[in-house]
């Protein structure tokens, strides 16, 4: 007993943004990333990647089904039989997927029309599920709330980052603003390349070169 | 013939890989030997085949607008496709627990070797992803199923080429922080060029 509020009183004093908890949030920006170096959620990031703006708004929808299906789950946690767990984590991810895909549909349908079944897909993104399955089944609601941010903008970046060049080189602009002709370079010649799935495959494959020279992970 | 067109249309020219990029996760993690991809890739392919048909039923006469009207006409007005997602989920992870038991009874060796990446189809993109474009494309009973047959053919064929390749890949020398995942990377994008030959094709 006397061990158990003892336990109690040292959680209380972890201050809100102790170290710990900062890691939480900077681990899979960089070192820990889920898609480069966990390989997760590559399904639906490399779809949507043509341009910046499809690719902004499901980076968004992304990070706010992670964050929350992390606060629901760690949240019913100790109510779930492990027998069942999976049936009920896909059950918070629909639910909430089905939210942003109506919010999506409501407010800005254009969108909603060019990502198309993509966001439906978020619903087997397997960082969602993995994050749910290695932390939020077993730790406390804040806690999971921040690893959920840190996850959900470790995709992001990636995300970003290679629809930044797929845009660039396959359409001649970011955001749909014409860099080259802003510029003074009327003739750039586009890759079609890029704008197809091969593009996506290859700058992925160098993104993750590079970012693994520089943190010095290696497979085996 | 139309369905056969659908069927190579489904493994060659919108390749799951290759075109959407659906059931990466999975196709990148299990694609290290030629035998477990094999496995898993019957499984994509036996999972694929009884969801399309059962998720079109469902969507035809439960989802769509005005489907409810077979129970009585007085539900003609409701809609509910927005249970889409969760109704499609349901059944394909209850399709996935299905599999799983038919495979640990009859064959323990392949259980064992898939292990943990079993229950993982049941968040293969490629699997709820054909479920998704089946509605998007309009097709009919016949068409879905012949639609997520050649996409499953599509994804077992993609993942056992990529198996067979990371084999003969142990030999050679690659940069260390281009081994596992970013080489593979390159070789699915290489592949991807390959697969851009057969558009174009059809009966």
């Amino acid at each position: 007993m006397s061990e158990e509020v003892k336990e109690l009183v040292v959680k209380k004093s972890e201050p809100l943004f102790s170290k710990r908890r900062k890691r939480l949030v900077s681990d899979p920006l960089n070192d820990d990333n889920p898609v480069t170096v966990q390989v997760l959620g590559i399904c639906s990031a490399l779809a949507v990647t043509v341009k910046m703006e499809p690719t902004f708004i499901m980076s968004i929808a992304v990070v706010f089904v992670i964050v929350f299906a992390n606060l629901i789950i760690s949240l019913i946690r100790n109510l779930v039989p492990s027998r069942v767990r999976i049936i009920v984590q896909l059950g918070v991810i629909a639910t909430l997927v089905t939210l942003v895909s109506e919010v999506l549909k409501a407010y800005n349908y254009e969108m909603y029309k060019v990502l198309g079944a993509f966001v439906g897909l978020i619903i087997t993104n397997c960082i969602v599920m993995g994050r749910l399955e290695a932390f939020a089944m077993g730790n406390k609601p804040y806690d999971s709330v921040l690893d959920g941010l840190g996850s959900g903008f470790g995709y992001a970046w990636i995300i970003l980052a290679v629809a930044f060049f797929r845009e660039l080189w396959g359409s001649g602009s970011v955001f749909d603003f014409k860099v080259f002709e802003a510029i003074g370079i009327n003739n750039f010649a586009t890759n079609g390349l890029m704008v197809d799935s091969i593009g996506a495959f290859m700058i992925l494959g160098i993104l993750i070169w590079v970012q693994r020279s520089k943190t010095g992970y290696v497979e085996h | 013939m139309e369905l056969v067109n659908i069927a190579i249309k489904s493994i060659f020219i919108d390749n799951m890989i290759f075109a959407y990029f659906l059931g990466m996760c999975s196709f990148l993690a299990v694609s290290k030997k030629v035998t477990t991809a094999f496995g898993l890739g019957a499984a994509v392919v036996f999972v694929l085949m009884i969801t399309a048909p059962v998720n079109w039923l469902i969507q035809e006469n439960i989802l769509r607008e005005g489907a409810l009207a077979w129970i009585s006409p007085s539900l003609a007005e409701v809609n509910l496709e927005f249970l889409q997602f969760i109704m499609f989920i349901a059944v394909i992870a209850g399709m996935v627990q299905l599999v799983e038991m038919i495979i640990e009874k009859f064959s323990p060796s392949l259980y064992g070797s898939l292990g943990i990446f079993l229950p993982l189809i049941a968040v293969n993109c490629s699997i709820l992803g054909a479920s998704l474009f089946m509605v998007q494309k309009d097709y009919g009973l016949a068409e879905s199923t012949v639609y997520g047959f050649g996409s499953g053919i599509g994804w077992m064929l993609a993942i056992v080429a990529l198996a067979a390749i990371r084999e003969k890949l142990k030999y050679s020398n690659v940069p260390d922080g281009l081994k596992g995942l970013g080489i593979t990377m390159l070789i699915t994008g290489l592949m991807g060029i390959a697969f851009k030959s057969f558009i174009g094709i059809a009966l």
